[in-house]
């Protein structure tokens, strides 16, 4: 089906090939998991299936890739669009019509189908991702879940033998992402698609996946089948961490699997109470008190009337499907969002009445797309000015707050070059230079790799301990496990849940980590919490 | 009336709902826009305004574009106000007998720029006769508006030619970006607040430009790359003979049309440079169009369908445009009435009925469909609660008799 051919890709002004003399050969049908850290090439390879590297990106191809025997380099993408279908990150960035029905027909028009055959196969895959019900609607206005399956079958309507997903659950909540990925399981089941993906969280697939390719990061690139290629992998989900710990063998993929061996584990770990993630100072008076914030947008109420403290020394995550109003309350908190009524005091004073640079120096917010806040050339730059902006703030200059941060970030780089991680990190420092007590982090681990989230996790609880107040809104159930103290979970601008991690995440499946579900009623969240009561009980 | 729009009501619950081809509505609008040309008394100008309002509220959908027809109506009123403004301030002049209505602090201009005046006495002929013309103006603005609310515009690219696909493609990525574009400003300016950099000056455009631009770009080439590995732009069995020859055809034929533009507009230019090299140009063009469509290996989804209802649409409009045409020798004085000496102007019977027969579209244009509302389901159901707060007992859970 798919066949690489001692495959060397290089772009250009890099110093070594991303992918190295790669020998792949992919059947039919299989569902092929790509795994690999941020950086490791992992879009690069996808990207050469169906010929958009090199022919879109640039940069030299030696060897030869193979699509049902078409050989992409003498054809481009367009001539493979009948051969694989493609679905990006960010499903609106691909949408070329405006409603769901045109956007399932365009593929098919390209090709030139017949009406009549159009007409069918749009409504079978209507019916498949279960769009009937959306059919007339714009595609701005469909949750991100439903817009990635509306990206699915746009491009499942030319009847493509291969698919090809580059993390298509990033951007998506525990729930939509389910919903994707069990489409993404049937159509390999039903229709024999073969399926390339590549994702960053690995718990959610590694149990449906046939094979995996793991990219080791220096350019090489091995393959096999999961269970014994996640013995040694650079990246492993917490099920195949904890195996790997248990030493079982073969090693389990999936919580079902996982449970059945896991008895004389849980036997041995009954009685052990599994520790607080860290030890906290009792909590004195809250730093951020929210009252009755409403926020609303026309007719739309994002959040209805919250109440919240947030305590010195705490880290609190925000969850909740997409559009639940996690990023309008962060913004309502930092006081330069919307707030149609509602009280929020930090150290006695409402962000919102301050000047921009008061409410800076009182509420610190990183947000969604941080690269928002990034304007100047270089690395450099964007430090000397967030000392400039902040002159006179208690703390010590930007540049050394990034490197406790993120050690290794070169001056003279283009913060449109760093990766998701130290972009993440270089705006989390300008925004800590004005030294705010309370720290709002608005989905920071959207594109991190398992790497990059512990770093991640590492600099939270340093800013916790350091006094502050921060909170995260995530859909990661695994980094919530690990990160925070409290979990505060909203739906339809509504507080649904409150309480400390352990309590609130293991009382729903769709949030409970992957460690909960394989050691309960034992109430265990991460490996690490495993390793430490293990130690314990074998001193 | 009630009885009317009841008859009327009940005719369009029983018709399936559909969406009327574009080009019908289009020719339905520029038919009217014609007659709209051909005259400018005011009452004339108000019936099409009646008309094109009325089918306007009767056939248009809730799609965004369909709520854009105010803004032309508002565009029309400010077309009348600039255009009264500027005849009262550059007064062309009273003649004898008109009426005064005031004046305004007249200006003196120098002897060599005699030919315009400023300020003076305002009559009311002159007013009314500038309200005229600018009414024809906002009527003929509200005719396209009328177009562009009633068809998606989106689908009346989708008529294009084969060969200019790739426009259409391109003038449809630009409509949906912008509003894009407008979150992004909105998004970035926000964040800027965050960062409290400086609110004015060179550097704060920047902070918004940059992100905003590199954001777009990424954009861009993201749906490049998702198109590209979609098919679009695929060469098909076409030839690179055929490929060139198409190209030749239609840069010659350019050619041709420029060179017989100038021909026509410059007097001294020889004559064979004229009309001629134009309908040359024009042939040259369309055999490339043509040849250049043949290569194109590309299907349509569900082609808006071309029966009854958009035959009677489109003929309305053209009939209306035939009729004052037409009409003009019969009453040219009614057409284009003076308002010196000042008098009402009259109705002139065939062009009204002319303009009244354009309103048949809004009965003989299927109803549009909803987009939300995607069958009629939801209408039943929720008929017998709107007409007398009970509901109609459920076929479906009423009980099988025994």
């Amino acid at each position: 089906m798919i066949d690489f051919d001692r495959v060397t890709i290089t772009y250009s002004d890099a110093p070594a090939p991303v992918l190295r003399d790669v020998n792949l050969h992919i059947d039919e049908g299989e569902l092929c998991l790509v795994v690999g850290r941020t950086g490791a090439g992992k879009s690069t390879l996808l990207g050469a299936v169906n010929g958009l590297v090199p022919h879109f990106t640039g940069g030299t191809l030696e060897g030869r890739v193979t699509v049902e025997r078409r050989d992409t380099a003498s054809f481009p993408p367009r001539e493979l669009a009948d051969v694989v279908g493609v679905v990006g990150q960010d499903p609106l960035a691909g949408f070329v019509t405006d409603t769901v029905e045109e956007e399932l027909a365009y593929g098919m028009e390209q090709l030139a189908v017949p009406a009549p055959v159009m007409r069918k196969r749009v409504e079978e895959t209507l019916d498949l991702l279960g769009l009937a019900d959306l059919r007339y609607r714009a595609l701005h206005e469909l949750s991100g879940g439903q817009q990635q399956r509306v990206a699915i079958g746009a491009v499942l309507t030319p009847h493509p033998r291969v698919l090809v997903l580059d993390e298509p659950t990033s951007a998506l909540d525990p729930t939509a992402a389910e919903e994707v990925l069990a489409a993404i399981t049937r159509l390999v089941h039903d229709l024999g698609v073969t399926v390339l993906l590549a994702e960053h969280r690995l718990e959610r697939v590694v149990q449906y996946a046939d094979r995996v390719i793991h990219l080791a990061g220096d350019g090489t690139v091995t393959d096999g089948a999961p269970a014994s290629m996640f013995a040694t992998s650079t990246v492993a989900p917490p099920v195949v961490e904890l195996g790997r710990l248990a030493g079982w063998s073969p090693l389990p993929l999936s919580v079902r699997d996982a449970r059945r061996v896991a008895a004389p584990l849980r036997e041995s770990i009954a009685r052990a109470q599994p520790v607080v993630a860290r030890a906290r100072a009792s909590a004195a008076a809250p730093l951020l008190r929210a009252r009755n914030v409403i926020v609303r947008y026309g007719d739309v109420v994002a959040v209805r009337g919250i109440d919240l403290d947030l305590g010195a020394d705490e880290v609190t995550a925000l969850m909740g499907r997409n559009g639940s109003g996690k990023s309008s309350l962060l913004w309502a908190m930092q006081g330069s969002g919307k707030r149609q009524s509602g009280l929020v005091q930090v150290d006695g004073k409402d962000p919102k009445n301050l000047s921009a640079r008061a409410a800076r120096a009182l509420v610190g917010l990183v947000p969604q797309t941080p690269a928002d806040l990034l304007y100047l050339e270089t690395v450099a730059a964007e430090l000397e000015q967030a000392d400039v902006e902040s002159h006179g703030a208690r703390s010590v200059p930007a540049r050394e707050i990034l490197d406790r941060l993120a050690s290794g970030i070169p001056d003279d780089v283009h913060p449109r070059d760093l990766s998701e991680g130290q972009r993440l990190a270089l705006v989390l420092a300008l925004q800590l230079r004005a030294a705010p007590p309370v720290v709002l982090l608005d989905e920071p681990t959207r594109g991190l790799d398992y790497n990059a989230k512990r770093s991640l996790i590492r600099i939270v609880h340093e800013l916790a301990a350091e006094g502050r107040a921060v909170v995260i809104s995530t859909h990661d159930v695994e980094f919530v496990a690990a990160a925070a103290d409290r979990v505060v979970v909203l739906a339809d601008g509504d507080i649904v849940a409150d309480g400390p991690t352990a309590d609130v995440v293991v009382a729903s499946p769709a949030y409970a980590p992957q460690v909960s579900k394989i050691l309960a009623p034992s109430r265990f969240l991460t490996v690490e919490q495993v390793v430490i009561a293990l130690d314990r009980a074998a001193s | 009336m009630t009885t009317v729009t009841r008859a009327y009501a009940v005719s369009d619950s029983r018709r399936v709902p559909r969406t009327l081809h574009p080009v019908a509505w289009w020719v339905w609008a520029l038919g009217l826009a014609v007659a709209v040309n051909r005259t400018t008394n005011p009452l004339l100008l108000l019936l099409v305004l009646a008309v094109v309002g009325f089918v306007v509220a009767n056939r248009r959908t809730e799609a965004p574009w369909a709520r854009a027809f105010k803004y032309y109506l508002a565009l029309a009123v400010v077309v009348i106000g600039l255009r009264v403004v500027f005849r009262s301030v550059f007064g062309s002049g009273v003649a004898l007998g008109d009426h005064i209505m005031f004046r305004l602090p007249s200006i003196a201009t120098p002897s060599w720029y005699s030919g315009v005046r400023l300020g003076g006495p305002v009559s009311l002929e002159a007013t009314l006769s500038a309200a005229a013309d600018g009414l024809r103006l906002g009527t003929l603005i509200c005719c396209i508006g009328a177009a562009n609310a009633l068809a998606n515009p989106k689908r009346a690219l989708r008529v294009l030619p084969g060969a200019l696909y790739e426009l259409g493609v391109a003038v449809v990525v630009s409509i949906s970006v912008a509003p894009q574009l407008v979150e992004s400003v909105q998004r970035v300016a926000r964040a800027r607040r965050l960062r409290a950099g400086r609110s004015k000056g060179l550097r704060a455009l920047r902070s918004v430009a940059i992100p905003v631009l590199e954001d777009a770009l990424e954009r861009s080439l993201l749906l490049a790359a998702a198109m590209d590995s979609r098919g679009y732009g695929r060469a098909g069995p076409a030839t690179r003979a055929s490929r060139r020859i198409t190209a030749a055809l239609m840069v010659t034929g350019m050619l041709g049309l420029c060179a017989g533009a100038y021909g026509l507009l410059d007097g001294t230019a020889p004559r064979y440079l004229g009309l001629p090299a134009i309908l040359a140009g024009a042939a040259l063009c369309c055999a490339g169009l043509v040849l250049g469509g043949r290569r194109v290996t590309r299907s349509h989804y569900r082609p808006d369908p071309w029966r009854a209802p958009e035959w009677i649409v489109a003929g309305c409009g053209i009939t209306t445009a035939v009729l004052l045409y037409a009409s003009t020798r019969l009453s040219a004085a009614d057409l284009n009435p003076t308002f010196s000496p000042l008098h009402f102007p009259a109705l002139p019977i065939v062009p009204t009925i002319a303009i009244l027969f354009a309103a048949v579209a809004g009965f003989a244009a299927p109803p549009p469909r909803h987009p939300h509302r995607p069958d009629s389901r939801e209408y039943t159901s929720r008929r017998p609660e709107v007409a007398d707060g009970t509901l109609e007992p459920d076929p479906a859970r009423a009980p099988v008799p025994a």
